[in-house]
């Protein structure tokens, strides 16, 4: 018999960025608010000093503060027509464990997501014709808008920390920021990272074709800094430890030094980690959520926390999967093209190459997670014209690096041999004379690419794996090849000594690579229940009680980072239940 | 299962079994013991080559034979040159043996459940086996397919010999008796050296930081907010530090 916790306001499954903002705005207006964490608790003092949290092998090799594999995976496959298998090592992706979850571990990079994207189906029927979104892509708008985010957006910059220039401020063009961003009120609340040679070679390059670089806006302070809830930040180290790591002086944002520690200070909030949500309760007549199942990883035993309001805040693809066991809504199906959870599964695509410089020295190793500079021209600019390329979506294109970490970054030019003296001539003489030029791309939704439950394989504790079942399709191959033809256009006008040719992902997905945890889909928003799971409140059609915040509420996926919206999207959830559900329960949008 | 344990080969180096466990599990106890270490420690930094600690030395997971092939491997791929000493003195064949016979060795993040299928070349690995007990079949799969092919096991191979079976193995060109893929026996190998020849010295790879001077990358303490600029397009040159020199 499952151990009963008396009911609270809130129960909130998972303590990264959206858990987080929900735990410490909800318990600080008074709820009471319970957060369950799978993982283990985690302190910057204590975990992420150092030297030791510079192990890059540990913390790169073996993925020290990703989701433990042996315990959960994902099964997965190209096609319906195959048969699902585990990934049984890491590759593709590496979606963060423990408190603070993947917000401990990633770069910093943040966006501001528009209606560009938001209405992207009303946006290209009205430029290029229905014919001209393919058949299978499964797009549509999302019931919200830049307008309502904008106010969110700003608040979880000054949060965590983001250092940027704007480029459209209140409706001024700046040149030194993004151009073809939409407005934004105020400026970033730090100026950008100081930029790297890399990132002043790319700059030029790009300027020189008539292209719009700026340096990324990213959660690694530049200067240290007090945010608005009083929380210090130090200045960023360019220490080249950060995406995969914790960061020790406090400089990148993270729940983990943010909103965490504010929530607990809270009497309100009370935090149980080792807690691994297993199912969502529901009332007997299905309309509302009661509570959540749980295994407490210590003891072994199983509980369950009542509660008035439930928030699904996992990583994203474990929220569709919470959503899957729990029986909640109707599951998908690719060939009838009926069921919603675990619909529209995104990732994203891009291209690269090496620069290779006889005469510089980039000293790789000072870097940071947001040490790139980026161009938008061909992603947000709506004015580039797509109909030559027959792509849906776009990509950002970029200079730098994130790091100069030994056992992960030690370039060679192309022909290089593996190993033996000539391969240890070939890395001493390039590894201060690198650089990358990269894309990111969008994915756009396709029918057959899903998410369910696979039949075959379990988690440790019994449950199904998810089954995933994702390929790029030729909209992203036109996308890529056109991004990697712009690489390669930046890259050759810089006169490199040697240049790697950049590669378009036209090959199918392969899980043993990694590309990017950007995986988006699964619970997705929409403008009514018939075409998703939830609303633009991030509020379940089928239970008002039920709130699911990360990337599975993505329709599809951008070629920008998620967390920016995602943190807008807590932040405004939060305000939503603190100011209208809490009053008066039930559905926000009828 | 594990094979029993060899004796060690080293000069002047004779302990039981029990001893060289021992001494492994005190190199994992220093590791564990970092943060405690470093969080009260406020003296300055004491460079200390690692090679010579005696807790690095000794094989707790090879077998004699199994030796015999790390090394040749490790001063095949990493040989002694301007650039490095080779892998077995930089204790590359040290971590493999370490890092086989400690968690990740066992499978401790790895999903090992059944049903097993091949898969498609997108699925990723697929074997029942974890990196200890593939890496022991590989070896011996590799001195059998060397004995049969070139008369001899790899390690007694000439250098010529050795190139072309780890070329061999790289571009998926054999396949062992027993089924056993020779390239996905080799992309572990492979991983491992590079591990070995690239990991802070705490895991007794890399002795001496020697891949990291070879590279020059300056270690794990980096405050670079204002070397950003003013070591732009400049060779930027410091003392060396591992985990180790600062513990």
């Amino acid at each position: 018999m499952a151990k009963s916790f008396p009911e609270v306001d809130v129960v909130i499954v998972g303590m990264g960025w959206c858990g987080g903002i929900l735990a410490k705005e909800l318990s600080e207006s008074g709820m009471k608010v319970v957060g369950l964490e799978r993982g283990a608790t985690r302190t910057v003092e204590n975990d992420f000093s150092v030297p030791h949290i510079r192990d890059e092998l540990e913390y790169h090799a073996r993925t020290g503060l990703a989701q433990n594999l042996k315990k959960e995976t994902w099964t997965v496959r190209n096609q319906i027509s195959e048969t699902a298998l585990p990934m049984r090592k890491y590759g593709s992706f590496i979606p963060g464990d423990g408190l603070g979850g993947s917000g401990v571990h990633w770069n910093g990079q943040t966006w501001r997501w528009t209606d560009m994207e938001f209405k992207i189906k009303s946006n290209y029927v009205e430029r290029y014709g229905k014919k001209f979104i393919p058949e299978d892509m499964t797009i549509q708008d999302w019931g919200i808008t830049y307008a309502e985010l904008e106010p969110y957006y700003d608040h979880f910059e000054k949060i965590a920390a983001v250092s940027g220039v704007a480029g459209n401020l209140n409706g001024q063009i700046k040149n030194e920021g993004n151009p073809f961003e939409a407005p934004r009120k105020n400026q970033y609340p730090l100026p950008p990272l100081k930029q790297s040679l890399a990132c002043d070679l790319f700059t030029k390059a790009a300027k020189d074709l008539g292209y719009h670089p700026f340096p990324i806006a990213t959660a690694n302070a530049s200067a240290a800094y007090k945010n608005p809830d009083g929380i210090q930040f130090g200045q960023c180290q360019y220490c080249g430890f950060c995406e995969k790591f914790g960061c020790e002086s406090n400089a990148k944002g993270s729940p983990l030094n943010t909103v965490i520690p504010i929530a607990m200070r809270q009497p309100t909030f009370e935090l149980r980690t080792n807690s691994w949500v297993t199912k969502v309760v529901m009332s007997k007549d299905k309309k509302q959520a009661t509570g959540v199942n749980y295994l407490n990883t210590v003891t072994g035993e199983e509980c369950f926390q009542a509660a008035k309001i439930v928030i699904l805040a996992a990583f994203g693809l474990n929220n569709t999967q919470l959503m899957l066991t729990s029986g909640i809504g109707s599951v998908y199906d690719p060939v009838s093209q009926k069921g919603l959870i675990g619909k529209n599964y995104a990732y994203q695509t891009g291209a690269n190459a090496n620069l290779f410089f006889k005469d510089k020295i980039f000293n790789p190793f000072m870097s940071a997670g947001g040490l790139i500079t980026v161009m938008d021209d061909f992603h947000a600019n709506w004015d580039f014209d797509r109909s030559p390329q027959n792509f849906i979506g776009g990509a950002t294109i970029w200079g730098g690096f994130f790091n100069g970490r030994p056992l992960e970054y030690h370039p060679t030019p192309p022909g290089t041999p593996s190993w033996g003296s000539a391969w240890k001539e070939s890395m001493a003489t390039w590894y201060q004379k690198t650089m990358r030029i990269a894309a990111n791309g969008s994915v756009m939704p396709n029918r057959y690419n899903y998410l369910d439950l696979d039949s075959t394989y379990k988690n440790a504790a019994g449950t199904p794996l998810m089954r995933m079942t994702f390929d790029y399709k030729p909209n992203e191959h036109r996308l890529s090849t056109f991004a990697a033809g712009l690489i390669d256009q930046i890259g050759k006008s810089l006169n490199p000594t040697m240049m790697t040719k950049p590669a378009p992902r036209v090959t199918p997905w392969n899980a043993a690579v990694y590309q990017s945890t950007h995986n988006t889909g699964g619970t997705i928003m929409g403008t009514n229940p018939s075409n998703s799971v939830v609303n633009k409140n991030c509020q379940s059609w089928d239970l008002h009680n039920l709130f699911i915040l990360g990337s599975s509420v993505f329709p599809h996926n951008s070629a920008y980072n998620p967390t920016g919206l995602l943190g807008a999207l807590s932040y405004r959830t939060a305000d939503i239940i603190k100011t209208i559900y809490q009053k008066n329960p039930g559905k926000l949008i009828t | 299962m594990e094979k029993p344990k060899g004796p060690n080969t080293e000069p002047g180096f004779q302990l039981n079994r029990r001893a060289l466990l021992k001494s492994a599990v005190s190199t994992v106890a220093i590791g564990s013991s970092l943060t405690a270490v470093a969080q009260t420690n406020s003296n300055p930094p004491k460079p200390q080559p690692i090679a010579t600690q005696a807790s690095t030395k000794g094989y707790v997971f090879f077998t004699p034979a199994e030796q015999e092939f790390i090394e040749a491997v490790v001063d095949h791929m990493i040989p002694a040159d301007q650039f490095s000493p080779k892998g077995s003195d930089l204790g590359v064949n040290i971590f493999i043996d370490r890092a086989l016979n400690d968690g990740w060795g066992k499978g401790d993040r790895l999903y090992l459940n059944g049903p097993w299928q091949p898969g498609t070349p997108f699925q990723g690995y697929q074997l029942p086996m974890n990196p200890a007990e593939l890496f022991r079949l590989g070896i011996e799969q590799c001195n059998q397919y060397c004995l049969k092919n070139l008369q001899n096991t790899f390690h007694l191979l000439p250098k010529n010999s050795k190139e072309d079976v780890l070329k061999k193995l790289q571009s998926g060109q054999i396949t062992f008796a027993n089924g056993l893929s020779g390239k996905t026996f080799f992309d572990l190998l492979y991983q491992t050296v590079i591990e070995g020849f690239f990991c802070d010295p705490i895991y007794g790879g890399n002795a001496d930081k020697a891949s990291w001077r070879m590279l020059g990358f300056p270690g794990v303490i980096a405050t670079h907010a204002i070397n950003i600029e003013t070591f732009k397009n400049k060779k930027y040159v410091s003392n060396t530090l591992s985990i180790s020199d600062i513990s």
